[in-house]
């Protein structure tokens, strides 16, 4: 009945190993039902309402049927978890599941489903087989076109559980909005712990829903605006080791560290060009901030700008032809943007208030900033062109954009007042596009400067 | 240690200059903000009862007691008002006086500005009392200057009063 195995291709998985995809296919096809599909630009939309039971657990190997039990649970959870963050999607509660003990192989029982208001119908397995690598397989269905919409079969290592439940929502996330999921992302940010006044502030680097955290540096030196590479597994940002805040590269990976900005005074604000192959960054000489480039092949760095004011919080456009910047030349910041040569500097903001902290979204088509007028702090976004001004979030502190990889989601830091001598709270949050759903991403401890990771390879 | 029995007094004085400012809080917030006096330095503090001799010549507490060690700037500004000049004047003297010492200049920001503008809003206000103290016949190479920023307040508060306060540079001995 459903011709799965239509074709074969194998992706790369980066540092963790190799792991196969294999698309299915339905031989039927749906009824006349208008398919399902999600609005995602509506910002009035109701999350539509998805089931998604445990996966099926087999094992090839008897003793491992246990793991593959828990795990075929957890992975149903996770897959819900990311889809009920998005604020796109409803999962319904597995207790008012009437048909039980689906697997992919068969059609699911459509009125059943119905009947819960379930529109879309998630149905996996897990299989472990005697090689030692685990089979998921998953279809989505369209509850009331009766019909499946997509369908992934993955091979891959038992511990990379986590990173396939990602990547199964991702498929449905973009079988259903025609868009680009982000779930199989990580963020690295500051993690902040002790008093305000002597404030430890180590790398950390986790996955966006919270899971597998971890440091990078131990916190014996101020830690700060950690940004990814786009094409590698590098982070650059501002550590103070040995008391010069300076510019660095660290490898993910390796652990292994490299200064950038050896520059005599500080350099930082550090952000990477779309295609890797440079940094732009600040650097303070004589009191004096102006912005640079540095290839990072060759190690030469290029000044860009040239003013007695202070530009920074420096990014490339996608295309990597602009980059924009804050630049407090006019009196107070407010956002320019210039060509990646440093030429044709124009001033994009106008409004009554600071502008700061620009980032290009990976879309191309806005950008992300801090804005600050009256004592409140907000994040909004604009068009490179300056025009469509929308704010999104405010508060007594918001502050450090970064986009989810296909530019539909914002996160960012908030700051809570200190009281009674005690640090403000420091929180990581996201929000969507259109204002909507705007959530705490949830961390081990206070945290700060979020930087969104590019789509895992 | 002594330096910290006075920090521990400056704090006191500082807080009190926190209620003398409570006081008046019925006026706009914003002239508030520009008109706070900064607050006492501990050079213009330091009771009698403490003498030049309870330190060792040429330290930090030996700078804080005879010359002041920090200076104080308005909101998002770097120019240095008359109280900072007179702090940094008593500043070089103290250098001129010990010619074997240097300093590091620290240049910090209240926290209602973003972590980029306030590295580089540090590095102006260090860079203005490097300045200074240059103008007065200081070797440039004695006065070292590193920002931090909002990162490192010397009050923990969200008030007017802890903002005026940690809008500073402070000379460090080295």
């Amino acid at each position: 009945m459903n011709a799965l195995l239509a074709w074969r291709r194998t992706l790369s998985f980066g540092f963790l190993g190799a792991f196969m995809a294999v698309a299915g296919l339905v031989a039927v096809p749906g009824d006349a039902h208008a398919q399902l599909m999600v609005d995602i630009n509506n910002p009035t939309m109701e999350p539509i309402p998805v089931a998604i039971p445990v996966f099926s657990a087999q094992s090839q190997v008897p003793s491992r049927l246990p793991e593959m039990t828990k795990m075929g649970d957890d992975m149903a959870g996770v897959i819900a978890a990311d889809l009920e963050r998005s604020g796109l999607f409803r999962p319904l509660p597995r207790a008012a599941y009437i048909e039980q003990g689906l697997v992919p192989e068969r059609r699911p029982r459509f009125p059943d489903w119905k009947s819960i208001g379930a529109q879309g119908l998630v149905v996996g397995s897990v299989n472990f087989l005697a090689d030692g690598r685990v089979e998921v397989v998953f279809r989505l269905w369209d509850v009331y076109g009766q019909q499946q919409l997509t369908g992934v079969k993955y091979q891959t290592t038992p511990d990379n559980w986590r990173q396939i439940s990602h990547r199964v929502a991702d498929a449905i996330y973009q079988r259903l909005t025609g868009e680009e999921g982000y779930f199989d992302t990580r963020v690295v940010y500051v993690a902040e712990s002790g008093s305000a006044t002597q404030r430890v502030k180590r790398l950390a680097i986790m996955d966006q829903d919270g899971a597998n955290n971890r440091y990078l540096t131990d916190g014996r030196f101020l830690a700060l605006t950690p940004r990814f590479s786009p094409s590698s597994q590098d982070i650059t940002y501002l550590s103070y080791f040995n008391n010069k805040p300076r510019v660095y590269m660290y490898n993910i990976d390796t652990g292994k560290q490299e200064l950038l900005g050896d520059f005599d005074g500080m350099s930082f604000a550090p952000r990477f060009s779309p295609d890797g192959s440079q940094v732009v960054m600040s650097l303070a000489r004589n009191g004096n901030t102006d912005i640079y480039v540095m290839d990072l092949r060759t190690r030469k760095m290029r000044q860009l700008t040239d003013a007695p004011d202070i530009d920074t919080a420096p990014s490339f456009s996608p295309d990597g032809q602009f980059i924009t910047f804050e630049s407090d030349r006019g009196g107070g910041q407010q956002i320019y943007v210039m060509n990646a040569d440093g030429s044709g500097v124009k001033r994009i903001s106008f409004g009554k208030g600071r502008y700061k902290t620009p980032v290009w979204s990976p879309r191309g088509d806005l950008i992300a900033f801090t804005f600050t007028s009256g004592g409140v702090f907000k994040i909004g976004v604009m068009r490179p062109d300056g025009s469509g001004e929308r704010m999104l979030t405010e508060s007594f502190l918001d502050e450090g954009p970064t986009w989810a990889p296909n530019g539909r989601v914002i996160m960012f830091f908030r700051g809570y007042p200190s009281r009674k001598g005690q640090a403000g709270k420091a929180e990581l949050r996201s929000i969507d596009l259109t204002g909507r759903n705007e959530r705490k991403v949830p961390t081990a401890g206070d945290a700060s400067d979020p930087a969104w990771s590019p789509l895992l390879k | 240690m002594l330096s910290n029995a006075l920090r521990m007094k400056f704090i006191v004085l500082a807080a009190a200059s926190t209620l003398a400012l409570a006081a008046c809080s019925d006026t706009d917030d914003k002239a508030a903000m520009t008109t706070t006096p900064p607050p006492a330095q501990s050079s213009t503090t330091t009771g009698p009862s403490v003498t030049q001799a309870e330190y060792a010549p040429g330290s930090q507490g030996d700078l804080e007691a005879n010359a002041g060690s920090r200076i104080y700037f308005g909101y998002d500004e770097y120019n240095l008002d008359d109280r900072a000049q007179a702090t940094l004047s008593k500043q070089a003297q103290w250098l001129k006086r010990y010619p074997n010492k240097s300093f590091t200049i620290e240049g910090h920001a209240d926290e209602r500005g973003t972590r980029e503008y306030n590295l580089a809003l540090g590095a102006r206000r260090a860079e203005a009392a490097k300045r200074y103290l240059a103008g007065l016949g200081i070797e440039e190479g004695r006065l070292n200057t590193i920002s931090y920023g909002k990162e490192r307040p010397e009050i923990a508060g969200s008030n007017e009063s802890a903002w005026a306060q940690n809008r500073r540079a402070v000379s460090v001995v080295q």
